[in-house]
């Protein structure tokens, strides 16, 4: 299974090497959110402080939107879903490798914005390792959430308004644990945000499983 | 989409089509089946009109809460049927999924279950509201069943999203089996998430009709009692009819297409 994973995380990285859709299309547009936030609350600087945490996870949240929408259109393109299927591989290693495709492009898209957010609203970046986890436990989750809606929405004619619909709610947890968890980070009491780091690590394991055995009924037809 | 209900009775215009057809043979089982349905919904009708009766005229106000008090007689039973619903759409979306057991019919019953869930949280959702603006002072507050409940709303508003797309019936009964699973896991992840960012503020008493149970004494509780039956039974009734009538259109679409494919045929060997 993980070498299926890492065969097609690898074929899904090097379309976005070729492509760079991700790099030059979805993380500018997660800045175009964190800048029109900063428009929307005013130039109040200790509002923006405050909120800073906030907006970065709205931002990270879209950002993953697309790039989950980016994922699935690699494969509807020239029929590519057939040839996956009829690859062989299994069902649970594609979609860890989907998912790992896109985090990996996510873990990316975040540290740009961590740098913007931190420049466009005076945040001092500290508790490094916390933030780390927090990023990395929030991620598997959105990732695990984001894969399995993007297959559901995948050959949908609707899907650009479904896959927003489906995954947002779901994932409202998540937005809420990270926050609480980086800003706990942030003021320097990383201890105060361990619980919701547990949270986001419960929500991303269990996503990751149900992902894993889901996978297999809906690729298969 | 209108699709006539089962069976078509006295209407000669329409009973052309079914005429020919082996149903006819199975109507008087499916009347009998149509008369306990019937006995249901009016057992249904019963319960809630001595509910708003008992509700409304019989029961006292509270020391505390004066008339709001009757808000009780709806809200939590409204509650308890949603909850009721997500459970039979998530069981049957598992009993889909698991390959001995799937059978279109789990389909059925867990879309039609979500959608009289999904009728049911709104209802909840306006009740709650109504009771927040008097003894809370706001139509709205961050309370975590609240919360939860709302993003239960949309959560399913997405799940009936998933099975509005048109396509193949059994691709489509799996996705939305795959989405039905992933929404009614985040459920308690959702709750107890809002109910920790939370905590400082405000516990879930005043909603949760277990610790509510406490202050309810004579007529007030065999009146919440009966709100919850008569409201399981109206669920029912309406999740009955729901299910029948998407198996039904699931029956006219497929029969529509098998008589467009002989009329294609017939001009192909013409």
């Amino acid at each position: 299974m993980w070498r299926d994973a890492l065969l097609v995380a690898g074929k899904d990285l090097r379309v976005e090497l070729r492509s760079r859709v991700a790099l030059a299309e979805v993380a500018p547009f997660a800045l175009v959110v964190l800048v029109l936030f900063g428009l929307a609350l005013g130039p109040d600087r200790s509002v923006l402080q405050n909120v800073a945490t906030g907006l970065f996870w709205v931002a990270a949240l879209l950002a993953t939107v697309l790039a989950v929408q980016r994922s699935f259109a690699i494969e509807a393109a020239d029929d590519a879903r057939d040839g996956l299927r009829l690859s062989g591989l299994d069902p649970a290693g594609v979609f860890a490798g989907k998912g790992l495709a896109i985090a990996a492009q996510l873990v990316v898209i975040e540290i740009v914005l961590a740098v913007v957010a931190a420049l466009l609203f005076d945040v001092h970046l500290s508790g490094g390792l916390t933030l780390i986890a927090i990023c990395v436990a929030a991620t598997t989750g959105l990732v695990a959430v984001g894969t399995v809606y993007g297959a559901v929405a995948a050959r949908a004619r609707v899907r650009e308004t479904l896959l927003p619909l489906l995954f947002l709610p779901v994932v409202a947890p998540v937005l809420l644990a990270a926050v609480k968890a980086s800003k706990a980070a942030l003021a320097g009491t990383p201890s105060h945000g361990y619980g919701w780091l547990e949270l986001l690590g419960v929500f991303a394991v269990v996503y990751v499983a149900v992902g894993a055995v889901a996978f297999g009924p809906l690729v298969e037809d | 989409m209108t699709v006539t209900s089962t069976p078509l009775k006295e209407q000669p215009g329409r009973a052309v089509d079914v005429a020919s057809s082996p149903r006819r043979l199975r109507r008087s089982a499916s009347t009998r089946r149509d008369r306990l349905v019937a006995a249901l919904g009016l057992l249904a009708l019963i319960g809630v009109v001595i509910d708003v009766w008992l509700g409304l005229w019989v029961t006292p106000p509270d020391q505390t809460l004066g008339n709001l008090v009757r808000l009780l007689y709806i809200h939590p039973a409204l509650a308890w049927v949603m909850y009721i619903a997500y459970g039979i759409a998530f069981l049957s979306s598992i009993l889909y999924l698991w390959p001995r057991t799937r059978s279109p019919r789990f389909d059925h019953l867990a879309g039609a279950a979500a959608e009289v869930g999904v009728v049911f949280t709104g209802l909840t959702l306006v009740t709650g509201s109504i009771w927040g603006r008097p003894t809370w002072g706001t139509w709205w507050t961050w309370d975590p069943l609240l919360t939860t409940t709302a993003l239960l709303f949309v959560l399913y508003l997405g799940y009936l999203a998933v099975r509005r797309v048109p396509g193949d019936p059994a691709t489509r009964a799996k996705r939305s089996a795959v989405a039905a699973l992933v929404a009614f896991i985040d459920v308690p992840v959702v709750y107890f998430s809002v109910l920790w960012w939370r905590s400082l503020h405000q516990l879930p008493t005043v909603d949760d009709p277990v610790t509510g149970k406490t202050y309810v004494h004579g007529s007030m509780a065999w009146t919440l009692l009966l709100s919850f039956v008569s409201f399981s039974l109206v669920f029912l009734w309406l999740l009955i009819h729901r299910y029948r009538l998407s198996l039904l259109a699931e029956k006219e679409s497929d029969e529509l297409l098998a008589i467009a494919m002989a009329e294609r045929r017939g001009e192909v060997a013409r």
